[in-house]
């Protein structure tokens, strides 16, 4: 079991669940998060004066998958949330110790899928 | 002692300073007030109190727009109503009212009295033509802020500019003419007492080319024609606008008599109330039978429908009329959204074609079906009864008339308008744009600085 988590721009949010939703991964988590990367701010002007806006709004996604479902999970993120630009974000993929599905305490690779 | 001196030193400051004021006023008011003197102070304080409150409805256009669409573009949808007053102003001002009140020429155009130069401040008459402009040119930045409702969240704000100068300076001036100036339909007796057709129609009409000729907002439509829900932000900021245009319609529509003096502005403000009030209802029992919930933001549109509806025939009908035609008017506005939405595929974030072009369009007919001689008399209309009440068609064929002609004249001007629009500026923003949402690529700051919104639709 691995936990997907991904940062990616907000505006591609849509075109990265439907190419989800097209293959077939149909569960995760969506929240707002604020960071820097290489992409290092943009200049809002607020009444005339400048000002550098350094934390970008990002939106985080978590899919918790099984093993088979890494890989198309990957294209799918990258297939939606790519421009080629500097910002587009980045994929962590880390190993999942456990997983219980609270309604029936089913553990494991059950509970995920 | 020493406050006595002091009171009779200011009694006496004060004495020289009433009799100086006393003495200034006789001179600078050479004739004694008669009874015209007062009709004309009447009517001008009675005219200026309702363009007052009518300025007031650009601040309910505001709020309703803004909490009906999304949070990522409330700077772009304020400085939209902001600006189309501010230039409307100045266009109504150096051309429009000329083209609307000036010398008629050939019952098509007016062609006198560009900047105002009409009016005289030396006398009283002369002053009064002041405060007419005033009241004529609230309501026409009313019918040129109809339309960014219907286009907000993707048109670009330089275009947006263009099309104001445009409505304020030639669309809205030309049919008013027809109308209100001395044109060829109010020769032919048409009957359009505070604007259904010269304001709402126009604007709702602009609004319906502009929806059309700049696309469904991004993801609005799948590729199988169905259509997504996309809520606005604000439901307080709806309500609010709701409210407050409806206390801009006491203006809007009792001020239309531009006359303190005469006492039918009474009736007028009932039916005004009745039918809004109707509108609501109507418009939230129709929502009721068909989804199942009193949806909030429909019921805020039936009460702008009927407030919409009854703007024309306010003065011409009886109470009972007026409920009438505001639970049509209710019923009306929910159907026309569906259908614009789902069978036309228009995408109108506000609501504002159904509110203001299909009702404007009703309650311009809604005068030859319910009008009354005796109420239309009292308010100083010269109208026959209308087809309920024993006139026969005439008059509702007379106002059937009005209201396809001034469709047709906002039509094709506007399509001319957007096109030009298109040309110079370009329409509509990039798909990046609207995803990332107008206020920070077009304005290049946030509505709520500070604030956690998702942006992600």
């Amino acid at each position: 079991m691995k936990l997907v988590t991904a940062f990616i721009q907000p505006y591609k949010l849509p075109a990265v669940k439907s190419a989800l939703q097209a293959a077939k991964i149909h569960k995760m988590s969506v929240s707002n998060s604020l960071g820097c990367g290489q992409q290092a701010g943009y200049d809002e002007t607020y009444r005339g004066v400048k000002h550098k806006i350094n934390l970008l709004k990002k939106v985080r996604l978590e899919i918790a998958v099984n093993d088979e479902f890494v890989k198309p999970t990957i294209k799918a993120i990258v297939d939606g949330a790519k421009s080629g630009k500097i910002g587009d974000g980045k994929i962590f993929v880390t190993e999942l110790l456990e997983c219980i599905r609270i309604r029936t305490e089913e553990t494991g690779s059950i509970a995920i899928g | 002692m020493i406050a006595r001196k002091f009171f009779r030193k200011t009694f006496s400051i004060l004495g020289a300073l009433i009799t100086l004021c006393y003495l200034f006023q006789k001179t600078a008011l050479a004739a004694e007030p008669s009874s015209a003197s007062n009709v004309t102070a009447i009517n001008t304080i009675w005219t200026l109190i309702a363009a007052f409150l009518v300025f007031f409805m650009q601040a309910g256009f505001a709020m309703v727009e803004t909490g009906l669409t999304r949070a990522k573009n409330t700077c772009n949808i304020l400085m939209k109503n902001l600006l189309d007053f501010c230039l409307g102003s100045l266009v109504f001002w150096a051309f429009g009212y000329a083209v609307m009140f000036g010398a008629d020429k050939m019952g098509l155009v007016g062609t006198s009295g560009f900047f105002l130069s009409a009016a005289n401040p030396s006398t009283g008459d002369g002053l009064w033509q002041y405060a007419y402009w005033l009241f004529q040119v609230v309501f026409a930045a009313t019918s040129a802020t109809i339309v960014s409702g219907a286009m907000a969240e993707r048109t670009k704000f330089s275009a947006y500019l263009i099309y104001t100068v445009f409505i304020s300076a030639i669309i809205y001036p030309v049919a008013g003419h027809w109308i209100w100036g001395g044109g060829w339909l109010s020769k032919l007796g048409m009957v359009d007492f505070a604007g259904s057709t010269v304001v709402h129609s126009i604007g709702g009409m602009a609004a319906l080319v502009g929806a059309v000729m700049v696309g469904p907002r991004l993801g609005k439509y799948n590729s199988d024609g169905s259509s997504n829900i996309i809520a606005g932000h604000n439901m307080p900021l709806a309500a609010l606008g709701v409210f407050i245009l409806w206390f801009g319609w006491f203006g809007f529509n009792p001020g239309s008599t531009t006359s303190g003096v005469n006492l039918s502005i009474a009736t007028i403000a009932v039916t005004t109330n009745l039918a809004a009030a109707a509108g609501a209802i109507s418009a939230m029992f129709t929502i009721w039978l068909l989804f199942g919930k009193p949806d909030t933001s429909m019921t805020l549109n039936g009460a702008l429908a009927g407030l919409v509806a009854i703007t024309a025939p306010c003065a011409s009908v009886s109470p009972l009329s007026a409920v009438i035609i505001g639970l049509s008017a209710g019923i009306l506005v929910v159907l026309s959204v569906i259908f614009i939405e789902r069978t036309l595929r228009i995408d109108d974030p506000v609501g504002a074609i159904s509110v203001h072009m299909v009702n404007g369009m009703f309650g311009t007919l809604a005068v030859g079906l319910f009008a009354e001689k005796s109420f239309g008399g009292a308010a100083g209309l010269s109208h026959g009864d209308g087809l309920f009440f024993g006139g026969g068609w005439h008059l509702f064929l007379v106002q059937l008339t009005g209201v396809i002609s001034v469709a047709v004249w906002t039509a094709i001007t506007c399509v001319i308008c957007f096109t030009i629009c298109r040309a110079t500026t370009g329409l509509r923003v990039s798909d990046e744009e609207q995803l990332k949402g107008l206020d920070i690529d077009e304005h290049g700051m946030e509505g709520y600085a500070g604030f956690q919104i998702f942006t992600t639709e």
